[in-house]
């Protein structure tokens, strides 16, 4: 690896992982579910964040592409099925707090 | 609360925005555009409808939830930049032999000559998501 891409590879790294602690940070910190899908949807966008650096050091920029468009697909589906279990919860119990949704503890 | 929340949700559009920008800069225009109108646009609908749907919190809740996060979190921020510190000035990268490139560098061949398994998971992903969401709003029967 060049001395530059190293230098590029480094800085990237680091803000990829502060978005990474940002985004566990978001779920660990917060008591509303849609706040706890966002910090979800950070995390996500590290790891694509990462797969682009990969791809684009390791000259491979088309295969980390098609791959961020199938990750791309997952979490807009993975995204809307949350949002609509926590609709869902809402609605049955009037709260999206995730310590007050207790129906299915045992 | 409800502007707190449009708050973030902004704020995860404008993530998405920059890191559009820097998928581009890195030679992947194609995620970057998906990157920005999905993420950045379609996202953002979905999580304000969600938003709407839900009701606004008390300003007593609020503040003792605040009270109670930071009596249980107060030193994650300082966890945050502490380790952004420590990653700057420790870091070092290892020097790794990347492999040559493939032949395909387009990634319309990769998508649909290399990687079209991946569309059918697509396909199957869209579907299971649109019947999940059919079964999370189902009215219920009489």
């Amino acid at each position: 690896m060049s001395p530059e891409l190293a230098q590029l590879f480094r800085y990237f790294i680091i803000f990829i992982i502060l978005l990474s602690i940002t985004g566990i940070y978001c779920i660990l910190a917060t008591f509303n579910l849609i706040r706890a899908l966002i910090g979800l949807e950070i995390l996500i966008k590290a790891v694509t964040l990462l797969i682009i650096l990969a791809g684009y050091i390791s000259g491979r920029s088309a295969l980390a592409q098609s791959i961020v468009i199938t990750l791309i697909v997952v979490e807009i589906v993975f995204m809307a099925v949350a949002c609509g279990v926590v609709l869902w919860a809402f609605r049955h119990n009037r709260t999206i707090d995730p310590r007050k949704l207790s129906n299915l503890k045992g | 609360m409800t502007v707190r929340l449009i708050r973030s949700i902004v704020g995860l559009a404008l993530t998405s925005v920059a890191l559009s920008a820097l998928m581009y800069r890195l030679g992947s225009p194609l995620a970057a555009v998906f990157e920005l109108s999905v993420c950045a646009g379609l996202m953002s609908v979905i999580f304000i409808t969600t938003v709407s749907f839900t009701a606004r919190v008390s300003k007593e809740r609020l503040s003792v939830r605040r009270r109670e996060r930071f009596m249980k979190f107060w030193y994650l921020p300082f966890l945050v930049i502490a380790s952004g510190l420590l990653l700057s000035r420790y870091l070092r990268i290892p020097q790794f032999k990347i492999p040559a490139p493939s032949g395909a560098q387009d990634v319309r061949n990769v998508l649909w000559n290399l990687r079209h398994v991946d569309l059918f998971g697509q396909i199957v992903m869209l579907l299971a998501g649109a019947f999940g969401v059919v079964v999370l709003f189902k009215e219920p029967k009489e």
